[in-house]
């Protein structure tokens, strides 16, 4: 609290006593209230029904809720869970969490991005599950479920803090249909860079195409990193942040603005799309209708975008036009730990609020939303990776797009660093892009990349050259 | 000839305030102890929930506060580091000069501008089309502001935007080749309303008479305005240009159209404290900009009080 | 020859008075197409059937009327806009009246400065920067989740200027009514409400619109200070209307920006009826 002015806390003084008495917290290896007869719980997530993320809202609400209720009202415990929407910006939806944890409130259960697991931490907002809860954290039978890589994104420093939703990868989809007409084969996979430009070139002479959209610039946002920079930095062995330093302008940086110069210096993407504010939005519109060759993105872009039946984009001849190839690294073998292909992965993760009043019930709901039979009520009969493996095996079987994902991509894929300054780096990332995309030379780019990070990330000496 | 009829003249305003501006000291009787009283309620509130946030978010100026990470849990005290900062980041001094441009064009020019001929054009004029214009003119300014930012954006899109199918100009990117002037006309319409009132109110004060007798002796419009309209309108010039360039200079509504794009050419300051402070977590520096901001939203009242003066400083 | 040059100076004027008259309906014109076209979007859409951002005539629906019925929020988040803006323009409106009326009348010193200085801190508290503090307010002040608390804050913000406005409508109006009524008895409040009141009153009315139409669309005060959409007011609601990428339903989102702009334009068809609604006779020195 050595933020608040010496003037404002002694006016409040009063105030603040009073609340903090409330919500001063236990602590202790035995969780607070374990016996409780009368709980209550609140569980938030950035989904709300009739608007973002409609499908989770309701899950919480229509299922989570009533049959955790049930399952206490069996052990003799009356249990009040109400569930608080949210549905918008993940970046409003995170300043929010945050206000809220910084003064120990907020709801017990947290459905976050992974990637903020590691600045909650540091911020002194989460705590490890098994601090928060006790042995039954360890003793969930869930974890053996969960892929080791997966727990990553809810661990930090070695220490769990939340239980994983899912994941998902990143692929290269491509116009089937377009590939015809430019003379490319239907089961298309590249295995260089070069390919890629080379297809680039070819779909160059179908009229009206934009052969390439690779999201670049800061327009576009996070999707620009985790669509576009990050999957090329990995394929050409870079990381963005390794062993406690940032990537400045090394050798890899410089490739993946190489990439960049030649799509759109070379007339193969479209850079103007790039600048708009709702280019993303566009860029979805134009693969749809069939106006862009080959596009990089998640496996959202195939449930939610362009999926025939509730898409925003839909396409109606999906499975039958659409093709998608792994990404691949800048030649084989160049890939980071020598992969020949390569992806990024994010997902949610639900963390526990170390203030619950009720610990140990709350990682009791928080394993009950991860069970493998609450997990597949979820996904109400849609296909998306969860993070069990023995869900996965079930429900991904149906739908080849997420099984090829599932089997191909994930164990290709890297994660981003769950660091406090990671989104200046990733903007910083994303202005270098926009700086080539719009004609900028790539050494230019690249060292003025390089002096911004060294600013956010307190100099030199955290960068690796 | 014209200068004989309507002299901007001295006497006449020197003895309004008598009558006007300034009452005599008490004329009411209201009585100090009572007029302290009617203060309390605003004063109140405005001491706690507009003073102490500011004086704070000014403390965290000073700080290298961050909503996440290590720098949540242990700020520091930094001294006057993130002002250094700023006033030496390229980005912020560029974001200055876009601020300035804008304010200048979109609310100095634009708004009162247009607000004016407005007014001037629907002086004296009652009937259906003065409140048609009216309406339309108010409406964009109630209206929220995400919904008009969506107008605008469907107005000016490069492929389907309203703009170019009535131009027959198709493909024109207006947005992301003119972005500083897309926002500048975008804000003369979101806030031409105010002036336009203002300036209503204050064409009344102009006597007729006065109007008619400088084109019966020729004087163009444009004489008639300088000579005749202007001098007894300089209070509410004045009072328009404060409020407009504080409101324009603060106002993040552009942000929710072009995101500060292409490449930060429409990232004004609002933008930018906003990209800094929510986007990048940095609340200490968002906080010190803000401030800064502040002492600039100073020295542009004080450079309009100086060039237009306030006459009621004088009675 | 005098009366030549007479009658051709009035034949002048006549032609220049008519050509003035040619360009006044011109101008206006011109200013009635420009500040309706960017509305036009919001007149067709939400009636298209698969709306577009390009305007065109709509292959007519009410389904996507319908489709918002479903949403559970957007009807109440309306009707919590009513309330948090209704609270907010009657605080300020009474308050800044309250306020602007003693600075008016009463000489403090300092009284200016006082006033530009606020004005100024206004500015900042409206900005990103002061979230903390605003919420860490709230938070000791037990704020949190209430609409109260929503309310006093935004009040806080809009009363400098509201002031600052009124303040110019008071020093209008002349004192001496009032002092033939304080001849004839009448309290200090009794003056105000029944002398002051009606003649500002078109001034009263023009802020009451002007602030609630600062909360109808202020985003963050009420979603970093209220827990959940069921107290979440329009402004709110509209950004949930985006899909989990961030793109935009546009059914739903041109349907509720019609709904959402409804009240507020109604509003102020009302109060401009009503009260007149134009610093009339205001903001004179």
């Amino acid at each position: 609290m050595s933020v608040t002015p010496k003037r404002v806390t002694g006016a409040l003084a009063a105030l603040t006593a009073l609340t903090l008495t409330v919500t001063a917290c236990g602590g202790g290896s035995e969780p607070a209230g374990k016996d409780a007869k009368n709980i209550t719980l609140t569980i938030t997530a950035n989904a709300i029904a009739g608007g973002k993320n409609a499908a989770g809202a309701e899950w919480i609400e229509k299922w989570v809720i009533p049959r955790f209720v049930e399952a206490q009202k069996a052990k003799g415990v009356t249990a009040k869970v109400s569930f608080v929407p949210s549905g918008v910006d993940d970046e409003q939806y995170k300043t929010k969490l945050a206000l809220d944890l910084r003064s120990r409130g907020g709801a017990d259960v947290m459905s976050v991005d992974g990637i903020w697991v590691g600045e909650f931490v540091q911020a002194g907002y989460l705590k490890p599950l098994s601090e928060v809860s006790g042995d039954q954290v360890d003793a969930w039978d869930g974890w053996s479920q969960i892929p080791e890589s997966v727990q990553g994104l809810g661990t930090f420093e070695d220490k769990r803090y939340g239980i994983p939703q899912g994941t998902d990868g990143r692929v290269l989809y491509y116009n089937k249909a377009l590939f015809a007409r430019a003379g490319l084969p239907a089961d298309w996979q590249p295995r260089s860079w070069q390919e890629i430009l080379d297809a680039g070139t070819r779909l160059k002479a179908v009229p009206g195409v934009t052969p390439i959209q690779i999201n670049a610039g800061t327009a576009m946002g996070e999707a620009t990193s985790m669509q576009g920079a990050l999957p090329l930095l990995v394929g050409a062995g870079g990381e963005i942040y390794t062993d406690g330093k940032w990537a400045g302008a090394t050798q890899p940086v410089r490739d993946v603005l190489d990439f960049y110069a030649k799509v759109y210096g070379g007339g193969l993407g479209d850079p103007r799309l790039q600048q708009e504010a709702k280019g993303r939005d566009k860029s979805f519109q134009e693969f749809a209708a069939g106006k862009i060759g080959i596009l990089a993105e998640g496996d959202y872009f195939w449930r939610s975008v362009i999926n025939p039946k509730d898409g925003i984009a839909k396409m109606a001849d999906r499975d039958s036009v659409v093709g998608y190839a792994l990404f691949p690294a800048k030649q084989p073998g160049a890939g980071i730990r020598g992969q020949d292909f390569v992806s990024m992965s994010g997902g949610g993760v639900d963390v526990l609020n170390p203030n619950s009043k009720y610990p140990s019930q709350a990682f009791e709901l928080l394993s009950f939303m991860h069970s493998a039979e609450a997990t597949k009520a979820q996904l109400a009969g849609a296909a998306r990776i969860t993070s069990r493996m023995d869900v996965n095996k079930e429900v991904l079987a149906g739908d080849p797009m997420l099984n090829f994902v599932a089997e191909k991509v994930l164990p290709l894929t890297a994660y981003r660093p769950p660091l406090a300054v990671y989104p200046q780096v990733s903007v910083a990332l994303q202005e270098a892009t926009a700086a080539v995309a719009s004609g900028r030379s790539v050494d230019e780019a690249a060292s003025a990349y390089r002096k911004k990070v060294e600013g956010i990330v307190g100099g030199p000496g955290n960068v690796s050259s | 000839m014209v200068q004989a009829t309507s002299r901007p003249d001295e006497t006449v305003e020197g003895a309004r305030p008598a009558s006007g501006a300034s009452p005599a000291p008490d004329a009411a009787g209201l009585g100090r102890a009572r007029a302290a009283g009617f203060l309390v309620p605003s004063m109140a509130l405005i001491l706690l929930f507009l003073v102490v946030p500011a004086v704070w978010t000014i403390y965290l100026g000073v700080t290298n506060y961050r909503l996440t990470g290590l720098a949540a849990a242990n700020p520091e005290v930094v001294g006057l580091d993130n002002y250094t900062r700023a006033l030496g980041d390229g980005r912020f001094r560029a974001s200055l000069l876009l601020t300035l441009q804008f304010v200048l064009g979109s609310a100095v020019i634009g708004q009162a501008g247009l607000g004016f001929a407005i007014a001037f054009a629907l002086r004296g004029r009652r009937g259906p089309l003065r409140r048609v214009v009216e309406g339309f003119v108010l409406l964009s300014w109630i209206l929220p502001s995400s919904v008009v930012a969506f107008l605008w954006i469907a107005l000016l899109d490069r492929d389907a935007g309203t703009l170019n199918a009535l131009l027959g100009t198709p493909g024109t990117a207006w947005l992301l080749d003119h972005p500083m002037l897309s926002i500048i006309i975008f804000n003369t319409w979101r806030g031409a309303a105010f002036s336009m009132m203002l300036y209503a109110a204050a064409l009344e004060n102009v006597p007729r008479s006065h109007l008619e007798t400088a084109r019966l002796a020729g004087a163009s419009t444009w004489q008639q305005l300088r000579d005749v309209v202007f001098p007894r309108i300089r209070g509410h010039v004045l009072t328009n240009l404060l409020l407009i360039s504080l409101w324009t200079f603060n106002d993040f509504t552009p942000f929710l159209i072009t995101a500060g794009g292409p490449e930060q050419r429409t990232e004004i300051l609002p933008v930018y404290v906003y990209k800094v402070a929510l986007s990048g977590g940095e609340l200490g520096f968002g906080a010190a900009i803000s401030f800064v901001m502040l002492l600039i939203n100073l020295v542009i009242a004080l450079v309009y009080l100086r060039m237009l003066g306030r006459r009621r400083e004088r009675a | 020859m005098s009366t030549v040059t007479r009658a051709d100076q009035a034949a002048r004027a006549a032609v220049r008075h008519v050509l003035a008259r040619v360009g006044r309906y011109v101008f206006l014109c011109l200013v009635l197409a420009f500040f309706a076209l960017p509305l036009l979007w919001l007149a067709t859409a939400p009636f298209d059937d698969t709306p577009t951002i390009a305007t065109s005539l709509p292959r007519f629906t009410l389904d996507n009327f319908r489709a918002l019925l479903d949403n559970p929020y957007a009807l109440t988040s309306l009707v919590n806009s009513v309330w948090l803006a209704g609270g907010t323009a009657v605080l300020v409106v009474a308050f800044a009246a309250l306020a602007a009326y003693a600075l008016s009348r009463v000489r403090v010193p300092g009284r200016d400065a006082l006033l530009y200085g606020l004005l100024l801190l206004s500015s900042i508290v409206t900005g990103t920067a002061t979230m903390v503090p605003l919420f860490e307010l709230a938070f000791r002040l037990n704020l949190i989740d209430s609409r109260l608390g929503v309310v006093l804050i935004l009040t806080g913000g809009l009363l400098p200027a509201a002031i600052f406005i009124l303040k110019d409508f008071m020093d209008a109006t002349p004192t001496s009514y009032e002092e033939s009524a304080r001849v004839f008895g009448a309290s200090r409040l009794q003056i105000m409400r029944h002398i002051v009141v009606p003649v500002v009153r078109p001034g009263l009315a023009t802020v009451g619109v002007w602030a609630v139409a600062n909360v109808w669309g202020n985003f963050l005060v009420p979603f970093l200070l209220l827990r959940g959409p069921d107290k979440a007011p329009a402004a709110v609601i509209m950004y949930t209307l985006y899909t989990e990428g961030g793109q935009a339903d546009l059914r739903l989102l041109s349907t509720f920006s019609l709904l959402y702009s409804l009240p507020v334009a109604l509003m102020f068809v009302f109060v401009s009826s009503r009260y007149g609604f134009r610093f009339h006779g205001g903001i004179k020195r």
